[in-house]
C-alpha cells in the first residue's frame, strides 16, 4: 500500500519487568485521522511518545518498530531522528499552558521550527510565521508575534502549538489529547480548525483522546486501547454502530451516562436560597495599594436549591461557578447578598455561630488527589468530621463502626480505614471524599466538578452512587460542572453561568431542550454532536 | 516602575531602623558613652569633667531612647532628641564617624572597597560561569557515569572547610611551587599576580555546592512539558539545553545571584585576611579582633543597605528576564 | 567526685531524651516507619548514619562532666576538688593528659620534632632531637619501633574484630528472634545482602569503625599516633575533644532554630495579613545584616560580659562553656530565617489545597488544621533542612573560630586547631599533622552528614515519589 504513511509494528514497551505496551500495531494512511482511544493508563500517550522517540529514559522498547514511509524510525541515529521530528512528524500536547516555553515569545517559538528544518531566516521567516499564525486563526498576528504564552488564552495557546506543528508542513500530526484542557466552546473551534487543516493540507493525524464525543467528530478510523493493548480497530461507522469487543461497548455506553429519568418530585420546599450574592476581589493599584476596583467573581447571583434535588451549575472556566460553591460553604467572604439555609441567613453569622450549621453543608472536590491529606489514614480522614461536628460524644469504637458503615455505603471495603490515600485509585479516592462528606449527615453537598478528573467508566459509577445516595438520604446537591453530557443524569434544575452572572436557569427540560439565552445555545451547540444528540433525545 | 522603586526604598527605611536598633542595643550594652569618651580622649588620667565635656560636645550626653527633659515640647521631641535618633541619622547620611584609632571610617571604607571588589568580582563571575557550564555539561550527560562521579566529587568538595582550600592552596602554589606570591596586594595590572590564587581558591571552594544546586534546577526544567515540545520540534539536545532549559533555569538562579551582587563590595573576611588584601573584609576582621565597635556598627549598616539594594535589584531583574512578572 | 552540670551538657542530654521520645512517637505511624525503612535501604545511608552515631557517641561521652576530689590533707576535713573538669572521655585518655610532651612531635615519632640545644656529657653544647618522654619507653634507644608498631597493630585489629564480631552476632540473634531460621542460614542471608535492610553493609561499617577506634586507642597508649602539638599535647586527644564542640554546635543550633522557624513560618503562611507582615519584617531585617557581623557583635558583647563577671565561674571550663552556649543561641538566631521563609511559602501553598478546605468546611479549628494537616506535610522540609544546616554549621564553626568570634580560644575545636595550623604550616619544615587530623575528622563528619541528607531528600521529597 503506497498511501501508508506510518506503520507501528508489534510495539512493546516496558519499564523494569512491567510491560507497558504489548504488541501494538496499526497503520495510518495519507489524509486520514486515526484515533487512539482509551482510559488513563491504557498506554495511548506512550504510543505517541514512542513514535516520536521521546520516551523517558527508564522506558525501554522491548520489541517492534515504527516505520515512516517504510523507513524504520527506531534504527536511525538520534541526529536523523531530530530531522524527522517537527519536519515529517509534528506533535501537539494536552496542556497548552505548560507545553510552551514561558520566557520565549510565541512568534519565536514558531520561528524556531522553521529555522531548524527549513533554514529560513530573517524576513522570510517572519512572514512565514505571520502566515502560519493567520492560518490557525489567530487575529492580530503581527502584534501577537511578540507576545508571551501567559498573555494568550488556552485556546490561543493551542493554536500557537498547532502553528508550530504545521510550520514545516509535516505529513503526520500527532495530537495527544489536544482539546481536553479546553472549554467546550473553544474545543469545538479547535476541532473545526483541525478538520479544515486536514482538508486543505491533506494532513494525516494521529488523534489521541479519551472523549468519545470528540472521536465521533473527527476520526476516520479508531483503535481502542486497554492496558497496553489494542483490543479493537474499526472504521468510524462500524465502530459506533456495531462495536464488537465488550470493553468497547462499555466505553461507548459510559460515554453517555445512562439516563433513567429522575423522579420529578413534587415541588419540595427550598433548602438553600441564595439572593443577589456578590463575591468581589479587590484590585489594588497605585502607590499606597488602594483598592481601585474589583474583580466581580460572582456578581449578583440568585438561585434556589430544593430539598432532595440537584441544581447543576454549568459554566466554562473562570465563570465563577466554583466561587459560588466556596461562598455557600462560607470559605470565601461575600460582598453582599443573602444565603438562607433552612430559614437562617448564613452570611452574617460568625464562625462560632456557624459551626453547628456546618455539618449540614459539605463538599466534594474535583481533584481526588489533593482532596485527601496524604499523611492521614482513610479512617482518620473520615473521623475528622465526625469528631468536629458530631452532636453527641462517641467512643472510638462507635466511630470506627460508623466509619466502616460509611465506607460500605460508598461501595468500599471497611478495612480500607487503616490505609493511606496513595494506595487508592482516583475513583476510590473520590468515594472516600464522598464518605467523608456523608459522615456528618449533611443536607446539602457542594459537588465541585467531582467527575471531571475521572475516566468515563469510573465517572458513571460515581454518578450512580451520588444518585443512589440522594434517594436514600434525601440529599440536595449543588453540582458544579462544565461537562454537559452528565447534566441529564444528575440535574433537576440547571443554571448557566457566564462571567459571574447566571444567564439562564430553570428546570432541566426548559434550559436544555429549549434554551432561551444566546450563550446557553452556544454552549449546547459547541458540545460534540454525540452529546448534543443525546441531550436532545432525553425524554423527561 | 518608578513608583515601585520608591515604595521599595520607603519600605527599606523601617528595616534599616530595625538594623540600627539592634546594633545600637548591642553597641551600648558594652560600650557606654563614658567608655567611648575615655578611649577617644586617650590620655591616661581623665577627669570626670573632661568626659562630660566631651560627651556634651559630641552629643553623647543625651539619653538613649527617651528624652524626658524635652517633654514640654511634645512626645515627638522626646523621642527624637535622643542618642539613638542622632546615631541613626548619622548613619543614614553615611556619616560613620571615627574609629577607635581616630580614623575616619567613611574614608577608610571608600578606600578599601576597591581591593575587595578586585577579588570578589572575578571570583563571582568566574565562579558563576564555571558552575553553570559544569552543571549544563552534567545535565547533558545526565544519568551517565560522568554524572554520578561528578556528583560524588561535588559532595566531597562541599564537605571540606574553605579554610583548608586556602591553606592547601597557599602551601602548594606559593610555598612549594612558587607560582604565586603567598599574600599581598597591589592595585592595577601589576596586582593580577596577587589576585589569581585567591580567585582560584574561591571558585574551587564554591564548585561543589554550586554545581549541585544548578544541576538540580536544570533537571527540574528538563522534565517540563515545554522541553518536550522543543524536542518534538526537532531541536538538537544542545539547542534544547541552551535555548530553552538555560533561560528558564536562570530565573531561579537570579534570585540567589543578584541579591549578593551589591554585597561583593563587602569582600570576603577569610580570603582577605589570609592573603593580606587591604579590603573591607580584612578591615572588618581587624575591627572585630580589636573590638572596635564603631567600625563593626558601620559595616553592619553598610551590609544591610547593600543587601536591601540586592533585594531590589532581584525584583527588577525579574521584570527584565521573566515576562510573567510585572512590578506593581 | 562532684558532678558539674554545664549548660551545653544539659541541652544535649535534654535533646537526646527528646529525640528518643520523638522517635517513639513518630514510629507509631506505619507511614513514617515505612519512610525510614526506605532511607536505610541504601547501604550508603546505613554507613553514614553509623558514622554520625559514632561521632554523637563521642560527643555524648564528652558531655558528662565532673570534678574529682583531690587527695585531702590529713588535718583538714574539707574536701577540695580538682580545678580541671573531667569527662568520661578524659578518663579514657588520662594517660595522654598526664603524659604530655614538651613540644611538637610527628606521628609515631620517638624524638621531638624541634631540635634543642643541650650540653652533653663532655660539656659541649650541641643541637639534638631529644627523645620523647613517654613514647615506647620500654624499647631500647637504638631499637627500631617498626616491629613494635606492627605487632601492636595486629593485636589491636584482632581485638577489634573480636569485640565487633561479638556485637554483630548478638545483633543478628536479636534480628532473627521469633523466626524458625537457623543461625547459619541467617548468616548466609545477611552475607548475600538478602535482608530487607542492608545489614551486611552496616556490619562492615561497624567493624571498620570499631577496628579503627581500637587501633587508634591501643597504639596511642604507647605512641602519639597523630603526633603532638606545640605544647606537647596529644593531637588525637585534641581532635577527639573537638568532636563535642563541632557536634554540639551543629546539633543544638539546628534544633534551637526549629521552634522559631516553625512557629513563625507557619503563622506567617497560614494566618497572613499583619502577622505575615510583621514576621516578614523581622526576618528581612535579621537576614539583611551580614551574619558574621551580627555573630561578631553579639559574641563580643557576651565576651565582655563574661570578662566583667569572673565571679560567675568556678572553673575555666565553665567559662568557655558559657561562651559556647551563647554562640549556639546566637547562631540559631541568625540562621532560622532560611527555613522560616521556606515554611512560610509551603504553608501558604498547603493552606490552599483541598484537604485543608475540606477540614475548614468541617469547622475544624485553625490550630488543629495546622497540627493535623499542615505540619505533617511540612516534616520533610524540616528534616532535610536540619541535616543540611548541620553540616553547614560544623563548617562555620571553623570559620568563626578563625575570625575570633567562635568558641573560646582555650576550648578544643577544629576551628582553633586549624587556626593554630596556619602558623604551623608556615614553619620550616611544616608541621602538618594537626591540620591533617582536624581535616580528616571534620571531613568524615560533614561528608557523612551530606550523603545522609541526600538520601533523606531522595526519599522524603514528594517530587521524587514517581
Amino acid at each position: 500500500m503506497t498511501d501508508t504513511i506510518l506503520e507501528v509494528k508489534d510495539l512493546s514497551l516496558r519499564v523494569g519487568d512491567e510491560t507497558l505496551l504489548d504488541n501494538v500495531s496499526f497503520t495510518i494512511k495519507k489524509g486520514e485521522v486515526f484515533s487512539l482511544v482509551g482510559e488513563s493508563g491504557s498506554g495511548k500517550s506512550l504510543t505517541s511518545l514512542a513514535i516520536m522517540r521521546l520516551l523517558p529514559d527508564v522506558i525501554k522498547v522491548s520489541s517492534g518498530d515504527v516505520t515512516l514511509y517504510g523507513k524504520s524510525l527506531f534504527s536511525i541515529t538520534e541526529t536523523s531522528m531530530q530531522r524527522v521530528r517537527g519536519k515529517s512528524i509534528a506533535m501537539i500536547f494536552q496542556e497548552p499552558l505548560s507545553a510552551l516555553n514561558p520566557v520565549m515569545t510565541v512568534g519565536k517559538q514558531v520561528a524556531e521550527a522553521l529555522q531548524t528544518h527549513l533554514k529560513l531566516e530573517g524576513k522570510a521567516q517572519y512572514t512565514k510565521v505571520i502566515e502560519l499564525m493567520e492560518e490557525v486563526g489567530l487575529k492580530d498576528s503581527v502584534q501577537r508575534y511578540h507576545w508571551y504564552p501567559h498573555q494568550l488564552s488556552g485556546g490561543q495557546k493551542q493554536r500557537i502549538m498547532i502553528a508550530m506543528a504545521l510550520a514545516c508542513e509535516p505529513e503526520l500530526l500527532v495530537a495527544d489529547e489536544p482539546t481536553t484542557a479546553l472549554d467546550v466552546t473553544v474545543q469545538a473551534r479547535v476541532l473545526q480548525l483541525l478538520n479544515e487543516l486536514r482538508q486543505t493540507r491533506g494532513l494525516s493525524i494521529l488523534f489521541i483522546t479519551h472523549d468519545m464525543g470528540v472521536v465521533a467528530e473527527i476520526a476516520d478510523r479508531i483503535a481502542v486501547m486497554k492496558e497496553g493493548k489494542i483490543i479493537e480497530q474499526a472504521n468510524k461507522e462500524h465502530f459506533f454502530t456495531a462495536p464488537e469487543h465488550p470493553y468497547t461497548k462499555k466505553l461507548l455506553a459510559d460515554a453517555l451516562p445512562q439516563h433513567t429519568p429522575l423522579d420529578q418530585t413534587e415541588m419540595h420546599q427550598a433548602l438553600l436560597e441564595v439572593n443577589n450574592l456578590k463575591v468581589y476581589y479587590p484590585i489594588k493599584t497605585g502607590f499606597f495599594k488602594r483598592t481601585t476596583g474589583h474583580v466581580k467573581a460572582v456578581d449578583g447571583v440568585s438561585l434556589t436549591i430544593r430539598k432532595g434535588e440537584t441544581l447543576a451549575l454549568v459554566g466554562e472556566s473562570g465563570s465563577g461557578k466554583s466561587t459560588i460553591g466556596k461562598a455557600v460553604l462560607r470559605l470565601e467572604d461575600s460582598q453582599s447578598g443573602e444565603m438562607i439555609f433552612d430559614g437562617i441567613n448564613l452570611l452574617p453569622l460568625t464562625e462560632k455561630q456557624l459551626k453547628p450549621l456546618r455539618r449540614h453543608i459539605q463538599v466534594i472536590f474535583q481533584d481526588p488527589y489533593s482532596a485527601l491529606n496524604p499523611r492521614m489514614t482513610i479512617g482518620n480522614i473520615i473521623r475528622e468530621g465526625i469528631i468536629s461536628l458530631s452532636t453527641e460524644k462517641q467512643t472510638t469504637a462507635q466511630q470506627d463502626k460508623q466509619i466502616a458503615e460509611l465506607l460500605e455505603k460508598v461501595e468500599l471495603k471497611a478495612e480500607f480505614a487503616e490505609r493511606y490515600p496513595h494506595e487508592f485509585s482516583g475513583g476510590q479516592r473520590q468515594r472516600i471524599g464522598i464518605a467523608r462528606a456523608l459522615a456528618v449527615k449533611p443536607k446539602l453537598i457542594i459537588c465541585d466538578e467531582p467527575t471531571s478528573a475521572l475516566d468515563v467508566s469510573v465517572r458513571a459509577k460515581v454518578l450512580r452512587l451520588l444518585r443512589h445516595l440522594q434517594k436514600e438520604e434525601g440529599l440536595s446537591y449543588l453540582f458544579i460542572t462544565h461537562d454537559l453530557s452528565i447534566i441529564p443524569t444528575i440535574a433537576h434544575q440547571v443554571a448557566v453561568m457566564k462571567e459571574g452572572k447566571i444567564v439562564e436557569q430553570g428546570s432541566l427540560n426548559k434550559v436544555v431542550l429549549n434554551p432561551q439565552h444566546a450563550y446557553t445555545q452556544q454552549l449546547l451547540n459547541s458540545a460534540p454532536k454525540m452529546t448534543r444528540d443525546y441531550i436532545k433525545s432525553i425524554q423527561i | 516602575m518608578l513608583n515601585y522603586i520608591i515604595r521599595r526604598v520607603l519600605y527599606a527605611i523601617p528595616i534599616l531602623i530595625g538594623v540600627n536598633l539592634l546594633t545600637f542595643l548591642l553597641f551600648f550594652m558594652v560600650n557606654s558613652p563614658d567608655d567611648i569618651a575615655r578611649s577617644q580622649l586617650g590620655a591616661k588620667q581623665i577627669s570626670p569633667q573632661q568626659i562630660t565635656a566631651w560627651k556634651v560636645k559630641r552629643g553623647y550626653d543625651k539619653p538613649l531612647f527617651y528624652n524626658a527633659e524635652t517633654k514640654e515640647e511634645g512626645v515627638l521631641a522626646s523621642l527624637t532628641d535622643t542618642l539613638f535618633v542622632k546615631e541613626s541619622l548619622a548613619l543614614f547620611i553615611f556619616d560613620f564617624g571615627f574609629s577607635d584609632a581616630g580614623r575616619n571610617i567613611a574614608t577608610d571604607i571608600k578606600q578599601r572597597m576597591w581591593p575587595s571588589l578586585q577579588i570578589a568580582l572575578p571570583s563571582f563571575i568566574i565562579g558563576l560561569t564555571t558552575n553553570i557550564s559544569l552543571a549544563l555539561l552534567i545535565v547533558l550527560f545526565r544519568g551517565s557515569v560522568l554524572d554520578t562521579t561528578t556528583m560524588i566529587i561535588a559532595v566531597m568538595i562541599m564537605s571540606i572547610s574553605g579554610l583548608f582550600y586556602i591553606i592547601a592552596g597557599q602551601v602548594l602554589f606559593s610555598k612549594l611551587w612558587h607560582w604565586f606570591p603567598i599574600s599581598g596586594f597591589e592595585s592595577g595590572i601589576g596586582g593580577i599576580k596577587f589576585v589569581i590564587l585567591p580567585v582560584l581558591i574561591g571558585v574551587f571552594g564554591g564548585i561543589g555546592s554550586g554545581v549541585r544546586w544548578y544541576r538540580s534546577l536544570f533537571l527540574e526544567q528538563i522534565n517540563q512539558d515545554y522541553v518536550r515540545t522543543a524536542r518534538a520540534k526537532g531541536l538538537t539536545e544542545l539547542r534544547v539545553l541552551f535555548g530553552h532549559v538555560l533561560p528558564n533555569g536562570m530565573l531561579p538562579i537570579l534570585t540567589g545571584v543578584v541579591v549578593v551582587l551589591p554585597s561583593l563590595f563587602m569582600g570576603s573576611l577569610i580570603m582577605e585576611s589570609f592573603f593580606g588584601i587591604p579590603g573591607l573584609g580584612s578591615y572588618t576582621i581587624d575591627a572585630i579582633n580589636a573590638q572596635d565597635f564603631s567600625i563593626v556598627k558601620s559595616m553592619v549598616f553598610l551590609g544591610a543597605v547593600l543587601y536591601i539594594i540586592g533585594l531590589l535589584l532581584t525584583d527588577i531583574s525579574y521584570t527584565l528576564f521573566d515576562p510573567r512578572v510585572k512590578l506593581s | 567526685m562532684k558532678m558539674s552540670f554545664l549548660w551545653t551538657d544539659m541541652m544535649i542530654w535534654l535533646l537526646v531524651v527528646a529525640l528518643i521520645f520523638w522517635a517513639r512517637m513518630i514510629m507509631r505511624s506505619p507511614q513514617t516507619r515505612q519512610q525510614w525503612r526506605r532511607i536505610y535501604e541504601s547501604p550508603l545511608a546505613m554507613a553514614c548514619s553509623l558514622i554520625l552515631l559514632t561521632y554523637l557517641s563521642v560527643a555524648l561521652l564528652d558531655s558528662i562532666h565532673f570534678r574529682l576530689a583531690l587527695p585531702t590533707q590529713a588535718d583538714s576535713k574539707q574536701v577540695n576538688y580538682d580545678i580541671n573538669m573531667k569527662s568520661p572521655l578524659d578518663l579514657l585518655f588520662a594517660h595522654n593528659i598526664d603524659h604530655s610532651e614538651r613540644t611538637y612531635s610527628a606521628p609515631f615519632a620517638r624524638n621531638e620534632f624541634v631540635s634543642s640545644i643541650i650540653v652533653n656529657e663532655q660539656g659541649i653544647t650541641e643541637k639534638a632531637y631529644l627523645p620523647l618522654k613517654h613514647v615506647a619507653t620500654y624499647l631500647g634507644i637504638n631499637e627500631g619501633s617498626g616491629l613494635d608498631i606492627f605487632i601492636k597493630s595486629i593485636i589491636a585489629i584482632i581485638m577489634g574484630l573480636m569485640i565487633g564480631l561479638i556485637f554483630v552476632t548478638l545483633h543478628m540473634l536479636w534480628l532473627k528472634r521469633g523466626t524458625q531460621d537457623s543461625f547459619g542460614h541467617y548468616l548466609q542471608t545477611v552475607k548475600q545482602g538478602k535482608t530487607q535492610l542492608p545489614w551486611r553493609w552496616a556490619y562492615a561499617t561497624f567493624l571498620f569503625i570499631l577496628v579503627m577506634s581500637v587501633w587508634l586507642y591501643y597504639l596511642n597508649l604507647s605512641y602519639h599516633v597523630l603526633g603532638t602539638d606545640k605544647v606537647g599535647g596529644d593531637v588525637l586527644y585534641n581532635t577527639l575533644k573537638s568532636i563535642r564542640t563541632g557536634v554540639l554546635i551543629g546539633v543544638l543550633t539546628t534544633v534551637a532554630t526549629l521552634p522559631i522557624s516553625i512557629i513563625l513560618g507557619i503563622s506567617a503562611g497560614y494566618i497572613g495579613g499583619w502577622v505575615d507582615d510583621v514576621i516578614q519584617y523581622i526576618y528581612t531585617t535579621l537576614s539583611s545584616i551580614p551574619s558574621v557581623l551580627l555573630i561578631a557583635a553579639s559574641i563580643l558583647v557576651v565576651q565582655v560580659t563574661i570578662d566583667n563577671n569572673p565571679q560567675w565561674f568556678e572553673t575555666a571550663t565553665e567559662r568557655s562553656d558559657l561562651r559556647l552556649f551563647f554562640l549556639i543561641i546566637i547562631l540559631s538566631i541568625t540562621s532560622w530565617t532560611g527555613l522560616c521563609r521556606l515554611l512560610r511559602a509551603e504553608t501558604f501553598k498547603l493552606s490552599q489545597v483541598e484537604f485543608v478546605t475540606a477540614a475548614r468546611a468541617f469547622g475544624v479549628g485553625k490550630f488543629t488544621i495546622l497540627r493535623r494537616h499542615i505540619l505533617p506535610n511540612l516534616m520533610h522540609i524540616i528534616l532535610i533542612s536540619v541535616v543540611l544546616d548541620f553540616s553547614f554549621l560544623v563548617l562555620s564553626e571553623a570559620v568563626l573560630s578563625y575570625v575570633g568570634v567562635g568558641v573560646d580560644p582555650s576550648m578544643h575545636s577544629w576551628g582553633n586547631m586549624i587556626n593554630q595550623a596556619r602558623l604551623e604550616m608556615a614553619r620550616e619544615p611544616m608541621v602538618w599533622w594537626s591540620l591533617l587530623s582536624a581535616f580528616l575528622f571534620m571531613f568524615v563528619l560533614v561528608l557523612a552528614a551530606n550523603l545522609f541528607s541526600d538520601r533523606i531528600q531522595v526519599v522524603l521529597d514528594p517530587r521524587n515519589e514517581a
